[in-house]
């Protein structure tokens, strides 16, 4: 009973720092309609500030004051962010949204390295709350009761600047109508940078009131960032008493499940949100959102399946590269086949977030299910390699046929927030159950047999299992099937009138795209011969997502391009310099903004500009006549079209 | 006097779609202006067009005399041009002083002040839901809401979208009598209608709109005395 108690105030603490973390998202959401993954990055960076400051300000008042200043400093990094990020990508698709800001986390990544060196850091204890309290004959540190009675205390803060602030109630206008707030002459610009550097201000204090608790790391922002978005999901998205009651039920969980399943503690965390997704698509307290202002994949040039002219050079291409172990060295060629590896991977998300418009945040879940369902075979059954590499994905597609069956239901930034919690939970699974998976230690010894043991005989097989694979999948997108999952994304309402199922046809993809991803993952196990929990974190579905985005979201061979020049980049930059996470996020960020169209997408237009300008052909001079259509008319009043509106533009 | 109001050449798209054909026309100081159409003709879209609320638009809008075309909406709604929108878009989580305090801008000089508790004077319905929540109000409730709270930015001219649409015969009558104590006031009010039956209660002139494009402008007495024109592009 008393263990009980204990873990229960445990739960009530921790509550704390999550629900100022989660409501800043919730509040910065409602208004912005951005789901700001980099607040994670500003809850760490606000640990960091405070560490430094409490260092420098001592005594009770200095302490105090530093937690609040090291809040108010990172809020105004954030809304300096907003001026010179968000506000040029208010209009894009969500999914750019999210990457932009996840470009941003990495970034915070490294200049943290930077600044503050590898070390976790040990802050300094509140003065005047480091001892403890006997409550019911058990010790509760008095900084634990603080931060209980700091939750409430932020909510009933947060009404009242929401409720008898004149600003407070702008924000909750503009919440429910923008435009209609900017009709009655409030310059929203400056509300929404305010609103940002609120939100903002609540992650960095949330994460500055942890360093009494916890050290100062480098996980603490991806660690905190799938748990607030487990809160949203859970709690509604935009509504702060939403933020506070799941906050307070995810932290319980987390303290009692150890206690009840100490292996794999967060399945129960799965399944509450698993049970109100179903009861409560959009939280518990949170509304339907209003629909995307602008989903990816819609409007773009008509696909068309490869004509066989085109047949004749993809499969040019293929023998060429199959020539390649003839004059490249081994590590050359291990690099190869991974590269090959991620073209499969890439062009399963792709599958679901261009052709389906639905961007998954946790596709790595999928390949990494694949990579262990492989080891398994190999080390429980002891089957040969072959046999492994055909039943890992079998595993990948159970776990996506689950999460799939869930996900379905939302759309959107839910989607993503939810596949994005769950490969989280399938991630700290492979972490937690040591028994099985080895835990951090992995699991080893996973060699090809014998006629694939070569560096070339992998290659080989890996180009025979990853073609097919694509061949495969460009005869989905062709297919009926692929056909309907196009029509369900450009206009649900449409779809279902003539008698599509939505979600059975969405579901669908979900698990094709999650079975080709574990086809990549079981391959890649044997590749390293070795498999541990990190190939399926956040990091390896982010680098899905770019490679998409460089190759061109809007583009059928886009997956394949992206994918070879992100990897081989990536690799590159890796060898190049430690903080490959800086570059990397930098380029992100700067593809969202300036590229987002990709590499195809810009090919494309170029290709159509240039036959266009030449006249060649009736169609052609269809497509010049539409161009200048599209054009504004001299004189015009129309603002400058937004990368977003770019990209989104329609060509016949 | 110079036009308190002067669109010229305004053209206004939906994607590729051409809505707005060189729209033009003027309001005086003071004056009530009947902007006329069948549903469809581009009565909203013209309101919109003035706010800086479509995609793309071209053409000028001088406001007092300067050209507003190039501002942001906000900055439109600063200068003290009011807009109430079609469908009332009230803040429907906010209560009736909430909804009222958003519009709230400073006094301007030249142009008639208004508080919440004038409003009150003006909207009886309302004085007596102040803590309503704006989504639990009747429509014509929620139609004098949306008026209070443009009112509120204490405009000089407003532009108002169908304020008697879908209300009870009563409501209408309460009102017409508000839109001309607003006009007493010394507003400028360009207000849109399908029908004359509103519009003749208050308007100064009629402009009428048909597929986009201005079909008539004149008094109001030049257009009863044009029984055809009235037939040939207005809602019975
Ligand atoms: N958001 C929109 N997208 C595309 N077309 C629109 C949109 N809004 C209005 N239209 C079209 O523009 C034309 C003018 O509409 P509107 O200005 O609303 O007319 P009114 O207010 O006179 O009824 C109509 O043909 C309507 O179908
Ligand atoms: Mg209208």
């Amino acid at each position: 009973m008393q263990l009980v108690f204990v873990q229960f105030m445990t739960g009530l603490a921790s509550a704390a720092s999550l629900f100022l973390v989660a409501s800043g998202l919730s509040i910065i959401f409602g208004v912005t309609r951005i789901v700001n993954f980099a607040h994670g990055a500003f809850y760490m960076l606000g640990a960091y500030v405070a560490y430094t400051l409490t260092d420098r300000f001592t005594g009770a008042f200095g302490f105090w004051f530093a937690l609040l200043a090291a809040a108010a400093i990172v809020a105004i990094v954030g809304c300096l962010l907003e001026m010179t990020l968000l506000r040029r990508i208010y209009q894009a698709p969500e999914l750019f949204q999210l990457l932009a800001t996840f470009g941003v986390t990495l970034m915070v990544q490294d200049l943290v390295l930077l600044i503050w060196g590898p070390e976790d850091l040990v802050g300094p204890r509140a003065p005047g709350l480091a001892g403890a309290v006997e409550i019911f004959g058990k010790r509760i540190p008095s900084y634990d009761l603080f931060l209980i009675a700091l939750g409430p205390l932020v909510l009933a803060g947060l009404w009242l600047l929401f409720h008898r602030t004149r600003w407070g109630v702008l924000v909750r206008a503009a919440t429910l109508d923008r435009s209609m707030v900017a009709a009655l002459g409030i310059n929203q610009k400056w509300l929404f940078t305010g609103v940002f550097g609120l939100g903002v201000f609540l992650a960095a204090l949330g994460g500055a009131l942890q360093i009494p608790r916890d050290a100062v790391n480098h996980g603490m922002d991806l660690r905190i960032i799938v748990e607030a978005f487990v809160v949203v999901v859970i709690g509604g998205l935009g509504s702060t008493t939403g933020a506070f009651v799941a906050a307070i039920l995810v932290s319980q969980l987390n303290a009692f499940g150890i206690l009840v399943l100490p292996k794999i503690s967060l399945v129960l965390v799965f399944l509450v949100m698993a049970v109100v997704l179903v009861v409560r698509p959009w939280g518990l307290f949170g509304t339907r959102p209003p629909p995307a202002q602008a989903s990816i994949g819609m409007a773009v040039r008509p696909w068309r399946p490869l004509a066989p002219g085109e047949i004749a050079v993809a499969a040019a291409v293929v023998a060429a590269v199959a020539l390649m172990p003839l004059w490249l060295g081994h590590y050359a060629l291990t690099v190869a086949s991974e590269i090959l590896i991620f073209v499969l991977f890439a062009a399963s998300l792709h599958l679901l977030m261009s052709v389906g418009g639905l961007a998954s945040f946790g596709h790595a879940a999928y390949f990494g299910l694949g990579a262990y369902g492989a080891a398994f075979v190999v080390k429980a059954a002891g089957l040969p390699m072959l046999a492994a590499i055909a039943a890992g994905p079998l595993l990948a597609a159970l776990g996506a046929a689950v999460v799939g069956w869930f996900a379905v239901s939302l759309s959107g930034v839910y989607f993503a927030m939810l596949t994005l919690a769950f490969s989280q939970i399938v991630w700290s699974i492979a972490f937690q159950w040591v028994d099985v998976t080895g835990g951090d230690n992995g699991i080893l010894g996973l060699w090809p047999d014998a006629f694939a043991a070569s560096p070339a005989a992998f290659f080989w097989l890996t180009l025979a299992v990853v073609t097919p694979a694509l061949v495969w999948l460009h005869m989905v997108i062709f297919s009926p099937f692929g056909y309907a999952l196009r029509a369900v994304r450009d206009s649900e309402l449409r779809a279902e009138a003539i008698g599509i199922d939505r979600r059975r046809v969405q579901w669908i993809a979900f698990v094709i795209a999650g079975t080709a991803a574990g086809l990549g993952g079981a391959l890649f196990a044997f590749l390293k011969g070795s498999i541990f929990p990190d190939v399926m974190a956040i990091p390896t579905s982010v680098d899905g997502l770019v490679m998409v985005l460089l190759g061109g979201v809007e583009t059928v061979l886009g997956p394949i391009v992206g994918a070879v020049v992100f990897k081989a980049l990536a690799m590159w930059l890796i060898s190049q310099t430690d903080y490959s996470k800086l570059v990397l996020g930098a380029v992100v960020v700067a593809l969202v903004v300036a590229f987002p169209k990709g590499i195809v997408g810009t090919l494309a237009d170029w290709r159509d500009r240039l036959t266009a300008r030449r006249g060649a052909g009736p169609s052609d001079a269809e497509a010049s006549a539409d161009a200048t259509a599209a054009e504004p008319p001299a004189g015009t009043m129309a603002p400058a079209p937004s990368p977003a509106t770019v990209a989104g533009r329609t060509r016949p | 006097m110079t036009h308190k109001l002067a669109v010229a050449n305004l053209n206004a798209y939906y994607g590729q779609a051409h809505i707005l054909f060189d729209v033009a026309f003027t309001v005086a100081p003071g004056e009530v202006v009947a902007l006329l159409g069948r549903n469809g003709a581009g009565k909203s879209t013209t309101f919109l067009s003035i706010m800086a609320m479509v995609e793309r638009r071209s053409g000028t809008v001088l406001f007092e005399g300067d050209d507003v075309s190039r501002l942001p909406t906000y900055a439109i709604a600063r200068r003290g041009l009011g807009f109430v929108p079609e469908n009332r878009r009230i803040f429907a989580d906010l209560t009736v002083e909430e909804n009222l305090m958003v519009g709230r801008q400073a006094p301007r000089p030249g142009a008639p002040g208004w508080t919440p508790e004038t409003l009150f004077a003006l909207f009886p319905n309302l004085a007596e839901m102040r803590k309503r929540p704006g989504g639990r109000m009747s429509g014509g409730e929620q139609q004098m809401l949306t008026i209070a709270r443009t009112l509120m930015g204490n405009p000089s001219l407003v532009l108002l979208d169908e304020p008697s649409e879908g209300l009870a015969p009563k409501i209408v009558e309460q009102m017409a009598a508000a839109i001309l104590t607003m006009k007493r006031e010394g507003l400028a009010i360009v207000l849109s209608e399908q029908n004359l039956h509103f519009a003749r209660l208050i308007s100064d002139r009629a402009v009428i709109l048909e597929k986009g494009r201005v079909r008539f402008s004149g008094s109001l007495a030049e257009l009863e005395a044009r029984p055809d024109i009235r037939d040939a592009y207005l809602a019975v």
